[in-house]
C-alpha cells in the first residue's frame, strides 16, 4: 500500500481528496483548513503554556517545602519537564490510536499518512521535530532581540520576520495545506469530527402522514441539492424558516393547504414523498442533480 | 397495496445495529482503552469494518439521505484507521526500535554522516591551525563558549577546569542540563536542514571550529593528553551524535534540493522517515553523552580512563550501527 491511492480531485481549489481502502471504497477526505489548523496549534499552544506554568509553580512550591536539599532534584524536573512539554507534547498525543492534539481533537482533525498507509512513529517525529524552526526558532529571535534592546539591529529583525513568513505561511502556498513538517514526513491533517446518526426524516412519515398524497407531478418539482437543504431544514427544526420554505413549496407545487394544516408535517411528509422518488428514479441510474436538471 | 416504508429507510433499519456496535466499541478502542476489548471484540471490529464500507457503497448508490451518508463516511474513515493503522504495542516499537530502525537508518545514512564528520573534522583543523599560530583567535571562535578559556588564561586555571569535580555536588543537575541543551541545540540543528542544508553544516562547522580552537590552547600549554581524556570520555558519543544528527538534517535538504526521479514530495517523504529514526536515536545518544559528561567526567579524574571509556564508547556505537548481521534482514 505504499504507492498511489490516493489522487487529487479535478477541481484544482477543492479540498476533498480521495483515499481508497484496499477494500476498494473511496472514504473522500476533506482536507484540514488552514484556519482550523491554525486553530488548533493555537489551543495546542495555550495548553502547553499551562501547563508550564503549572510545573513552574508545582517546582516553586516544592522548594519552598523541601529548601535547598531538594533544588537539584527540582531543577532536573523542571529542565525535563520543559524538555518534553517542547518537544513530546505533539509527538506524543499525535502516537495515540486517535493521532491528533487536544487542539486537533476539539476541531475534529487528524494527522495521516499522505499514502493512506500506516501513521509510522518516524513520520510523527519528523513532522513535529520540524516545528523547531517554523515556531520555535523564530520565536527565540524575537524574545532575543526584544531582551537585547535597541542595539540589535533592524537587518536581523528583517530576517526573523522573513523567516517566520516563509515556515509560518507554508501551508497557504500550496494545495494541499501542507506545513513544512508535513511535506517532509509524508503527512497531511484530514477532517475526522465524529458526527451524529440523526434519525431518519423519511422513516414515520410513510405511515403517519398518509393523508399527505402527492401527485406524481408534485414530486418531480425538485432534485437531490433541494432535498438536502429540506432535510438540513427539518433537521434544525427552525418555526421560522419551515413556515417560510413550507409556503414556498406549496406554491411551486401548487398544493392546497388544508385549514390549520402544520408546516413541520407537510415538509416531512413532502420530503418523504420526494426522496422517495429521487431515490426510485436513483435505482434506474438517474440522478438529477437540482431542479434545473432534466433526467 | 402500496409498500410504505422507503428502501433506503428499510436498508438503514436492518444495518443499523451493527454501525453502533461498530461506534461503541471503537469509541472504546480510540478512548485508550484498547486493553480492556476482549479478543472477541477485537476480531469483531474488522468484520463490523468491512460492513459498514458495504453499507457506505449501497447508501452512496440508493440513498438519499445526507446525514446517513455523512455518518458513514465518518465511521468507515475512523475504523479503517483503527483496522490499518499501527497497533503494536510500546514494548514492541521501542524494542523494534533498538535492534532494527536505529542502525538501519544510521546505515542508510551513510554518506551524509561521512560528509557531516569531514566538515566537523576539517574545522576542527582549521580552528587549531588558527589558534596554534595566532592565540588571540581563540577568543573569538569560542565566543561565549569560553568561560575564560582564552589566550590570557593561566596554565594553572585551565587544569582546574579539566579536574573540576564540582564538590560531587549537583552532577546529576547538570547532566540534565547538558542533555537538555545539547538535544535541543541538535534538533534544531536537524529542522535547519530542510533550508537546503546550509545552516545545519554552518552548526556543525562551528562546532568544529570551538574544539579545534580549545584543543590548541591546552596543547600550547602542554596539556594536550589532559584535554584529549576530558573531552573523548563523552565527546566520542556526544560528537557521534551531532554529526548523525547533521546527516539527518542533510538527507531532507538533500532531498528537497535534488529530489532525482521522484517527485519532491515522494523525495522529502523517504528522507523523513530516515531522518526520524535516526533524530530519536540522537536523542538517546546525547542522553547517554549527557550522563557520561555531567557525572562520569567529573567522577573519573583518570586521564586513562576516561580514555577507555570514550574509546570503548566510540567502538560500541560503530560496531553496533555498521557491524553487518547475519540473519538481521528483515
Amino acid at each position: 500500500m505504499t504507492s498511489t491511492p490516493l489522487r487529487t480531485e479535478r477541481e484544482p481549489r477543492s479540498m476533498k481528496r480521495s483515499l481508497l481502502t484496499p477494500e476498494g471504497v473511496d472514504l473522500r477526505l476533506t482536507l484540514a483548513s488552514a484556519g482550523d489548523r491554525a486553530a488548533a496549534f493555537l489551543i495546542d499552544c495555550l495548553i502547553m503554556l499551562a501547563s508550564l506554568i503549572a510545573l513552574s509553580i508545582a517546582v516553586g512550591v516544592g522548594f519552598g517545602a523541601m529548601g535547598k536539599d531538594g533544588g537539584e532534584l527540582l531543577k532536573m524536573i523542571w529542565l525535563v519537564g520543559f524538555f518534553v512539554l517542547r518537544n513530546g507534547y505533539f509527538i506524543l498525543f499525535e502516537l495515540t490510536p486517535r493521532a491528533a492534539t487536544p487542539g486537533k481533537r476539539l476541531l475534529g482533525l487528524r494527522v495521516i499518512a499522505r499514502d493512506g498507509g500506516r501513521l509510522t512513529g518516524e513520520a510523527i517525529v519528523t513532522r513535529n521535530a520540524m516545528r523547531e524552526i517554523e515556531v520555535f526558532l523564530p520565536m527565540i529571535a524575537l524574545f532575543a532581540s526584544s531582551a537585547a534592546g535597541e542595539t540589535v539591529d533592524a537587518v536581523m529583525g528583517l530576517l526573523a520576520v522573513a523567516w517566520t513568513g516563509i515556515f509560518l505561511l507554508f501551508p497557504l502556498f500550496n494545495r494541499d495545506r501542507l506545513r513544512v513538517g508535513d511535506f517532509v514526513a509524508g503527512t497531511w491533517v484530514v477532517k475526522a469530527p465524529r458526527r451524529k446518526l440523526g434519525v431518519d426524516l423519511a422513516g414515520d412519515a410513510g405511515t403517519r402522514l398518509q393523508r399527505f398524497n402527492f401527485t406524481p407531478a408534485q414530486t418531480q418539482a425538485y432534485g437531490v441539492k433541494e432535498l438536502q437543504v429540506l432535510e438540513d431544514v427539518l433537521r434544525r427544526r427552525d418555526a421560522r424558516t419551515m413556515k417560510d420554505v413550507a409556503r414556498r413549496i406549496r406554491r411551486k407545487i401548487d398544493w392546497l393547504a388544508e385549514p390549520h394544516e402544520n408546516d413541520a408535517d407537510f415538509l416531512a411528509a413532502y420530503y418523504a414523498a420526494l426522496r422517495g422518488r429521487l431515490e426510485h428514479r436513483l435505482l434506474f441510474g438517474h440522478r438529477r442533480k437540482d431542479k434545473f436538471d432534466a433526467a | 397495496m402500496k409498500d410504505l416504508a422507503l428502501k433506503s429507510h428499510r436498508f438503514r433499519m436492518e444495518r443499523e445495529q451493527d454501525w453502533r456496535r461498530l461506534e461503541r466499541l471503537l469509541g472504546k478502542a480510540e478512548g485508550g482503552r484498547a486493553r480492556r476489548l476482549s479478543d472477541d471484540e477485537l476480531l469483531e471490529i474488522p468484520v463490523l469494518y468491512r460492513a459498514c464500507l458495504s453499507s457506505l457503497s449501497v447508501a452512496r448508490a440508493t440513498s438519499l439521505d445526507a446525514n446517513l451518508i455523512d455518518y458513514l463516511e465518518g465511521l468507515a474513515t475512523r475504523a479503517y484507521f483503527f483496522v490499518y493503522g499501527a497497533r503494536t504495542n510500546v514494548l514492541d516499537r521501542v524494542t523494534r526500535f533498538f535492534r532494527h530502525d536505529w542502525p538501519a537508518a544510521a546505515r542508510a545514512l551513510w554518506r551524509e554522516t561521512a560528509a557531516a564528520a569531514a566538515i566537523l573534522l576539517i574545522s576542527a583543523i582549521v580552528g587549531y591551525l588558527l589558534v596554534a599560530n595566532d592565540p588571540d583567535w581563540c577568543g573569538a571562535l569560542m565566543g561565549g563558549m569560553g568561560q575564560g578559556r582564552d589566550a590570557t588564561a593561566t596554565t594553572a586555571f585551565l587544569r582546574k577546569i579539566l579536574y573540576d569535580d564540582h564538590g560531587g555536588q549537583g552532577l546529576s543537575g547538570f547532566a540534565t542540563m547538558l542533555f537538555v541543551h545539547n538535544s535541543q541545540v541538535s534538533i534544531l540543528a536537524f529542522a535547519l536542514g530542510f533550508a537546503f542544508c546550509l545552516p545545519t553544516a554552518l552548526l556543525t562547522a562551528q562546532n568544529g571550529l570551538v574544539l579545534g580552537a580549545l584543543l590548541a590552547l591546552y596543547v600550547s600549554r602542554g596539556l594536550g593528553l589532559e584535554v584529549g581524556g576530558w573531552l573523548i570520555i563523552h565527546g566520542a558519543t556526544e560528537l557521534f551524535a551531532c554529526v548523525l544528527g547533521a546527516s539527518a538534517g542533510f538527507r531532507i535538504g538533500w532531498a528537497v534540493m535534488f529530489p532525482g526521479a521522484r517527485s519532491r514530495l515522494d523525495a522529502a517523504r523517504e528522507a523523513g522517515r530516515v531522518a526520524g529514526a535516526a533524530m530519536v536515536g540522537v536523542v538517546v545518544m546525547l542522553l547517554i553523552a549527557g550522563i557520561l559528561e555531567g557525572i562520569g567526567r567529573q567522577l573519573i579524574q583518570l586521564d586513562l580512563a576516561r580514555y577507555a571509556i570514550g574509546t570503548g564508547m566510540l567502538t560500541l556505537w560503530l560496531a553496533y550501527f555498521y557491524m553487518p548481521r547475519p540473519g538481521a534482514r528483515r
